[in-house]
């Protein structure tokens, strides 16, 4: 048919001579075989970390923010550090999901489903930081506009803090639920195949009874389209507004107009590596090679040039304002001399090194095709970032305007224990998903078997031949 | 009164045939009841003569609320409740705390939007956890297409699936207690 046709230039992005079958087989093998000792082995040590992390959250709240590693002058250290830098890996999702499909970008099909749960553990992460950061976490509720026991006392709409927690909310509520429309059809997949009884319960639990009729067919991608609509606003007013938690402050380093586009753009750059580091892994795990191939690699390669590139723009920007602008203030932000050359300039040259300079080469092609070359670069981008958001906060705040006040930061163990945690819960989680949930949106695959995979080019570039 | 009622199925093997026995089969003045498919077909809506989804207008609606809802709150906890002077910004009135209030307004809009459409798109749908298979045969999650028709010249029907290159033809009878 005319509309299945793709140019034949254009790379596949299935390879291998699939069948609306094989896609079906390939995808619910690793929810019906049994895990791996490799699988086995991540998610012991992945275990270990998170409770271990439990138990630092524990300490935390039994005994005070005290044990911590803050001072008087930088009263805002690894918490938030980690609250952005997890918040930010959840943005590719998102935007993958998302605003890919807006774009009617076929090669999202194969990462959209893992990305999304990508996003979705990150904000868990994320949103555990300011809640175990209030010191008294029991009495989180007072963020929520809820009459409470002081009267009519109401949380204050002015304050970027409560933006963030609207924010927040909503962008993991959404998530949540535009991830889980996406995979009804895939859980009905599962149920259809499942051989064991309780598999079968599980699944036709989870499936909501779908049957893949027409009509809920197109009420599901009008559904996907109109969240899809709504989600997109959203990546960019979620790190928006969690810049603006600095933006409208007073704190030197911080009050900067540049930061909404500039969270934006970082938020995509170290999202889209933390996806490339998981689908590199899951690739190989899960045996989705002939899914994710090496163009779906180098297409996320390319917004990571991009979005590199604009985060690139945003440090030279504030590096010659900060130095423009004259303030004597300004000597000391995370992007001056002060800082290139001051106590945390090790922080300040990796955060150079691994977001402007290593991610530099996957300008060349060779490399930006080349996965074990990726795989590095990604973890590389991910440190980085992590540093980014260490230098806003800590070189910022650890110079303030009184000399007599200056310090230095130095995190204590239970700092470490919490961030390792929260990577080891993240790897728990993804670990679990991805021995039972479909990774990638086989419904949707199957709808450009005909137009970009493999084996229909060929036969279609065949018949046109003879 | 117990009515004996036909269900024939026809199963197809590729999205195009069934399109096209979609079309021939409404063409020949068959009533399609339902069609099950492993994934969304483009163009089947139409070939099926559905109306148009009114999801999107659903949004709209929902979203309008969630607008409201927000615009409510921050002018009685902010303005009217327990106005108070904050930084030396006061909130005395809601038109000059507007832009403060403008991330939650966006905000709200969006969950009740999403949230909304998503519940009434699964009410109308009937899907609910432990809802039992919609679908007749299995194999229409994996790769085969089946046209349901209901109470259908049976002769008449099994020549236009054959000739549309249909798979498989399955006929059912069931006690339908409702006359439709």
């Amino acid at each position: 048919m005319s509309g299945h046709y793709e140019a034949p230039i254009r790379e596949p992005l299935i390879l291998g001579d699939k069948s609306y079958h094989d896609i079906t087989e390939d995808i619910a093998r690793p929810i019906e075989s049994k895990a791996g000792k490799l699988w086995w082995f991540s998610f012991y040590i992945a275990l270990v970390a998170f409770i271990y992390g439990v138990g630092c959250i524990a300490y935390t709240v039994g005994t005070g923010i005290g044990v911590w590693g803050l001072n008087r002058t930088t009263n805002w250290g690894w918490d938030i550090t980690n609250f952005v830098w997890w918040v930010g890996i959840g943005h590719a999702g998102t935007l993958i999901s998302a605003v890919l499909l807006l774009f009617r970008q076929k090669w999202r099909m194969s990462i959209n489903r893992s990305a999304e749960a990508m996003t979705i553990f990150a904000v868990i992460q994320a949103a555990l930081f300011p809640v175990i950061h209030m010191g008294r976490p029991w009495l989180m509720y007072f963020v929520f506009p809820i009459p409470n026991q002081f009267g009519s006392l109401w949380i204050n709409f002015n304050s970027p803090l409560l933006w963030d927690v609207f924010a927040i909310s909503t962008y993991f509520s959404v998530s949540v639920v535009f991830w889980y429309i996406g995979l009804i059809p895939d859980f009905a997949m599962v149920r259809d195949r499942a051989v064991k009884p309780i598999t079968k319960k599980i699944y036709s639990i989870l499936s909501f009874g779908w049957g893949g009729k027409a009509k809920h067919w197109q009420r599901f991608e009008e559904v996907s389209l109109v969240l899809a609509g709504l989600a997109t606003p959203l990546v960019f007013s979620v790190h928006t507004i969690v810049s603006f938690d600095f933006a409208t402050s007073v704190i030197k380093g911080w009050h900067s107009t540049v930061y909404p586009p500039y969270f934006v753009a970082g938020a995509i750059f170290s999202g889209f590596a933390m996806v490339q580091t998981l689908l590199s892994v899951a690739r190989k795990v899960c045996h989705l090679e002939d899914y994710i191939t090496i163009k779906h690699i180098e297409y996320m390669n390319i917004v990571i040039v991009v979005t590199g590139g604009m985060v690139t723009v945003a440090y030279i920007t504030e590096f010659f304002i900060g130095w423009y602008s004259g303030s004597r203030y300004e000597d000391f932000t995370y992007f001056s001399i002060g800082a290139a050359t001051g106590p945390y300039w090790w922080a300040f040259w990796l955060l150079i090194l691994c977001n402007v300079l290593i991610p530099a080469s996957l300008w060349i092609k060779g490399l930006r095709r080349n996965f074990l070359w990726t795989f590095i670069v990604s973890i590389v981008i991910n440190v980085g970032m992590w540093f980014e958001r260490f230098d806003i906060i800590v070189i910022n705040l650890s110079r303030d305007y009184l000399p007599s006040s200056w310090t230095m930061f130095q995190p204590s163990f239970v700092d470490v224990g919490i961030f390792v945690g929260t990577i080891g819960f993240f790897s728990v989680l993804y670990l679990l998903y991805a021995r039972t949930f479909p990774v990638i949106a086989q419904a949707e695959l199957k709808t450009i078997v005909k137009s970009s995979s493999e084996g229909h080019k060929k036969h279609h570039s065949e018949h046109e031949h003879h | 009164m117990n009515t004996t009622k036909t269900i024939i199925y026809g199963l197809y093997g590729d999205d195009d045939l069934l399109l096209d026995g979609v079309k021939q089969l409404r063409e020949k003045g068959i009533q399609i009841e339902e069609v099950y498919t492993p994934f969304p077909v483009h163009g089947l809506d139409k070939a099926m003569g559905l109306k148009e989804s009114r999801m999107s207008e659903f949004a709209f609606l929902y979203g309008s609320i969630g607008i409201t809802v927000a615009g409510l709150l921050t002018w009685y906890t902010m303005n009217h409740d327990w106005a108070q002077n904050i930084g030396g910004k006061p909130s005395f009135s809601w038109g000059e705390n507007v832009p403060a209030f403008i991330p939650i307004m966006f905000e709200l809009t969006v969950f009740f939007a999403a949230h909304l459409m998503s519940i009434t798109y699964l009410v109308l749908n009937k899907h609910f956890p432990g809802q039992k298979a919609q679908n007749p045969d299995p194999r229409t999650t994996d790769d085969k297409f089946l046209v349901e028709l209901t109470n259908q010249d049976y002769e008449k029907a099994k020549e236009i699936l054959i000739a549309t290159g249909v798979e498989e033809i399955t006929v059912k009878k069931v006690e339908d207690e409702k006359v439709d």
